[in-house]
């Protein structure tokens, strides 16, 4: 295709790409030595790649299986992903030109392909049971168990021991044991310096080209959609071709049992962002979704509190300076700025907002709760029609809204303990074991059948068109259950043509920062420390964003920091309260 | 620190188990069934680590849902089963016999002994050899049925034997089950254990062919082997037999002595105490009072009317005789001061009165010469009598009265 050399026979310009790889005249049927580079995001065999310099003799094996490396199986992985980003309304550059270029680049930088001698080329060193080359790698050779117990995963392969004693008995002259080629060499070496690819980091490439798109979802809807399972993770695998096939050590590459962590993913992310020296990333202007004030007030809504909030979120991040578009833009490997996580700092905005309103110090809220109670009682619907909602009752909106929080959580829990991991294509470590795997898995198969048809009227739902909102509110309902349109006077003041909360008192989370380098966080939250009413509302950004309280409570601490430095640096005495 | 709330497959699979224990608990057949289906799939993965492995956790749970399913049939409970079976080599034999035990409460007796012959005759390695004691006992249960078996032969031999008939055939059958119960029931009963079941066949087999000797030394090694778990109705089975063998009342009472000790409060203290009372030695009838008192501290004995007129007749023997007041003293002393409350309340006497008078006379009698004619509960219950005008609650008002002296001696 991109191959324009006349043909050595016929003069014609006619290609055409046999089995082999190799470029042959559609007009003559001369078949040339040379290869092509492939460069789209099908399915390659690295082979190729190195049949440049090497020839290799088989590229079929006679199960029908082909030879492929581990760096194609994510590549696989990744374009599954991109394809239902695409399906969920991203735009397609993501996958043809921004995700194709990081993996490239990647790929590049971490000499698995697109170099002169790609890393694959010390498997063959290892397998013909010679001196290894590596220099890392130490003088014996590393039996199976000692990969298998080789692990930033979890060890559930590990649990596997039967399966590996009986492999350890393969002898050591022959490769160690794995579908791929290079199975063996990608657990072995370490390969801190070259940012080992793996299950998690997949994700991690998906938001940077989210982020570098600018589009509007965060990091934790993206792990949301894939836990809801509208992008593929969990059982990637089976959608390999059937050529490739997955054995071994693969399993422990590609079978992840667990779900992946916000903290995980973003920090990956930010690694891989510095490891492949990319530019500064597009600038997060105020009209991006990401934008701290775009966020609130989606947040806002969602968590149902009324939108008068959003002025309040604004003046808090105009303040403090996180609107700027040099605070929220990535710069790759600048490590002295913090990294911004934009949906928890959103968040974290809320709550502190809220604190400023409200205090939330289990008696502060209810009070101005009651007075809006009361004022309520007496006005009438004309009164409140004029004078823009009804006042914001603090104690309404918390029993709404724990409610629904409530329902909601049970539903996730359940769900939770009803998860599906294994799917119906079968693994195995090996052919021994693969008569005892596929004995096993009919047997799950039958059970599950037996036992569904008692589960009564239970059906396998229909998986739930993926929203961006987990909790809705509207206003038409008239119970009164949606507070978007409430108004919050009763509890704010003029004061110099400004209006001021009339909460005079604030509390801080902290009064002095951990070193985050260090302990790995800026603050150590514990529940019991704390008000009622602040764990509620850290609980309910919680659920929505699918993270630990701790880290909203880290970012409030962070806010908090910024907004009250002069205060602070002055009257480091004082505990607890300070007034504003 | 983030590795605590990772959600993976160990957590996921921890929390479906308790969502299914929940609803064991509270009987939700139908939810227990849900979860268990997305629970299966751990069987895919290895926890040798695990102290109870998900196939057992399975076998278990789904036994469970679907005994009691309502939608369930036993059908797809014996379906469920042999497939229970074939996971865990380990567990076979006691898959087995759950598996049999569950159709015996079904009633499906021959599909149970069905079963338990197919498991006698597995073979698998060693682990026929690990998994002995289950054998033993699937051994056993056949031998139970068995027994069963024989047990009705005997029954239409006899109703035969009444009509005339003799049933050469159904003689024949009866002594092939006896020789293939006693066989295994013998074997069982070797190991120390809790096979009362076993015993009480066993010994009626014998018995039934005259075999006393034998019989007589199972039980005794069932009631006195030390290695043997203390055990009640091993005493009874003991006791039982000699009184029909005709035994003298010596050994019956030494059959007893242990039984008081380990169940005070057992139904034969009565029997013991009949017994003791008209020994004639002084130890024996001192030990019968200790064991009628000792058997009235049990609220189960209230409102025996039997119970009371044996510690009434022995209490009135020894005030007649005056001798031996000091064992009544000894006895009362630590009851002195809660049976009142407990048995001679005068709520006690009305309801006694008006539900039974004979245990109201006897139990009158015993807290006249106890706590004197003064007491609540002799004073209704006689005057009520008197009222009545029954006879032998005059005689019991003159007895009190006449030995109230008595009681002060006691009570002093």
């Amino acid at each position: 295709r991109d191959f324009n050399e006349r043909c050595a026979q016929c003069s014609e310009v006619n290609w055409g790409l046999t089995d082999g790889g190799r470029f042959y005249c559609r007009s003559c049927h001369n078949v040339t030595e040379r290869t092509r580079e492939v460069v789209n995001t099908d399915f390659i065999t690295n082979s190729r790649v190195q049949s440049i310099s090497k020839g290799l003799k088989k590229q079929e094996k006679t199960d029908g299986g082909c030879e492929w490396y581990i760096c194609e199986g994510f590549q696989l992985v990744l374009k599954k992903q991109v394809e239902a980003l695409e399906a969920l309304g991203v735009c397609p550059q993501m996958k043809d030109e921004i995700l194709c270029n990081f993996w490239r680049c990647y790929l590049q930088k971490s000499k698995q392909a697109y170099c002169k001698r790609p890393a694959g080329e010390t498997v063959k060193a290892l397998s013909v049971c010679e001196s290894s080359t590596d220099v890392d790698s130490d003088p014996e050779r590393p039996s199976l168990l000692h990969l298998l117990s080789l692990s930033e995963s979890e060890g559930d392969l590990q649990t596997d021991c039967s399966f590996a004693s009986s492999l350890s008995k393969v002898s050591e002259s022959t490769s160690v044991y794995s579908g791929s080629v290079d199975g063996s060499l990608y657990l072995m070496k370490n390969q801190k310096e070259k940012l080992r690819m793996t299950m998690p980091m997949t994700l991690s490439f998906c938001y940077m080209a989210l982020l570098w798109v600018r589009e509007p979802i965060t990091l934790s809807e993206l792990l949301r959609f894939v836990v809801e399972g509208h992008i593929p993770y969990l059982n990637v695998f089976q959608h390999f071709p059937e050529k490739m096939k997955l054995c071994g050590l693969d399993l422990k590459i590609f079978c992840v049992e667990s779900w992946p962590v916000y903290e995980e993913v973003f920090n990956k992310m930010h690694e891989l962002a510095a490891f492949l020296d990319l530019p500064r990333f597009p600038d997060i202007t105020e009209s991006c979704f990401l934008h701290p004030d775009m966020l609130c007030m989606k947040y806002l809504m969602e968590a149902n509190l009324p939108d008068e909030l959003h002025n309040w979120t604004c003046r808090v991040v105009k303040k403090i300076g996180i609107g700027e578009v040099d605070f929220l833009t990535l710069m790759p490997g600048n490590k002295s700025t913090r990294k911004v996580k934009y949906d928890v700092l959103a968040a974290a905005v809320i709550v502190v907002v809220l604190k400023l309103l409200f205090l939330l110090d289990d008696h502060y809220e209810w009070l101005l709760s009651e007075f809006a109670e009361e004022r309520n009682k007496n006005n009438t619907e004309v009164c409140m029609f004029y004078s823009g909602g009804p006042y914001f009752e603090f104690k309404k909106w918390y029993e709404v809204v724990k409610h629904s929080l409530d329902v909601e959580q049970k539903k996730l829990d359940e769900e939770r303990a009803k998860y599906l991991w294994r799917c119906e294509k079968p693994l195995f470590y090996s052919v021994k074991n693969k008569s005892k795997v596929l004995k096993r898995r009919q047997m799950v198969v039958n059970l599950q059948n037996q036992f569904g048809k008692l589960s009564g009227s239970v059906q396998h739902a229909e998986k739930p068109n993926p929203s961006s909102f987990q909790l809705s509110w509207s206003e038409e309902n008239t119970d009164g259950s949606c507070f978007h349109g409430h108004s919050l006077k009763g509890i704010l003041q003029e004061k110099y043509g400004l209006l001021t909360a009339m909460n005079p008192d604030y509390w801080l989370c902290t009064v002095k920062l951990c070193n985050e380098k260090l302990c790995g966080h800026l603050a150590h939250y514990r529940e019991v420390e704390f008000p009622q009413s602040y764990h509620f509302v850290l609980g309910l950004f919680s659920f929505l964003l699918r993270i630990q309280p701790s880290y909203i409570h880290d970012e409030v601490c962070m806010i908090e920091h910024k907004l009250f430095n002069k205060k602070l640096c002055k009257k480091l005495k004082y505990n607890t309260v300070l007034r504003k | 620190s983030s590795n605590e709330h990772k959600l993976n497959f160990k957590k996921s699979k921890e929390a479906c188990l308790s969502y299914i224990q929940d609803a064991l608990l509270q009987k939700q057949w139908k939810r227990a069934a849900e979860f268990l289906t997305c629970y299966v799939e751990s069987l895919e993965k290895d926890y040798s680590r695990e102290h109870i492995g998900p196939s057992e956790m399975i076998w278990r749970i789904g036994t469970e849902i679907l005994w009691h399913h309502s939608q369930s049939s036993m059908k797809e409970f014996n379906c469920f089963m042999e497939q229970m079976k074939t996971l865990g080599v380990k567990r076979y034999l006691k898959v087995c016999l759950e598996h049999v035990f569950h159709l015996l409460c079904n009633g499906q007796i021959d599909e149970a002994y069905q079963n338990l012959s197919l498991a006698e005759s597995w073979r698998f390695g060693e682990q026929t050899a690990i998994q002995d004691k289950e054998m033993k006992l699937i051994q056993a249960y056949r031998g139970l049925l068995d027994y069963c078996s024989w047990s009705k032969q005997k029954n239409i031999l006899l109703e035969h034997g009444e009509d005339g008939f003799a049933d050469l055939a159904v003689e024949q059958e009866m002594h092939g089950y006896f020789r293939k119960a006693a066989v295994n029931l013998k074997e069982i009963i070797k190991i120390p254990g809790v096979w009362d079941v076993f015993v009480k066949c066993y010994v009626d087999l014998l018995e039934f062919y005259g075999d006393h000797n034998e019989a007589r030394q199972v039980l005794n090694e069932y009631a006195y082997n030390s290695k043997f778990p203390a055990n009640p109705n091993a005493h009874v089975y003991l006791y039982q037999f000699l009184k029909r063998q005709g035994e003298s009342k010596k050994s019956l009472i030494s059959a007893l002595k242990i039984l008081h000790d380990i169940v005070p409060s057992h139904e034969l203290m009565i029997d013991f105490n009949t017994m003791l009372q008209k020994s004639k030695k002084r130890k024996k009838r001192r030990l019968g009072l200790e064991v009628i008192f000792g058997a009235l501290d049990y609220a189960g004995w209230k409102e025996n009317a039997k119970a009371w007129s044996c510690l009434a007749r022995q209490l009135k023997q020894i005030v007649i005789s005056e001798k031996h007041l000091d064992w009544i003293k000894q006895e009362w002393n630590s009851r002195k001061d809660w049976w009142p409350a407990f048995h001679f309340s005068r709520y006690l006497a009305k309801r006694n009165w008006q539900e039974n008078k004979s245990l109201s006379y006897e139990k009158a009698l015993v807290a006249g010469i106890l706590l004197g004619k003064d007491c609540k509960y002799f004073k209704y219950v006689s005057h009520q009598g008197c009222k009545a005008q029954l006879k032998r609650f005059r005689m019991l008002k003159k007895f009190v009265t006449r030995h109230n002296p008595v009681y002060l001696r006691i009570s002093g």
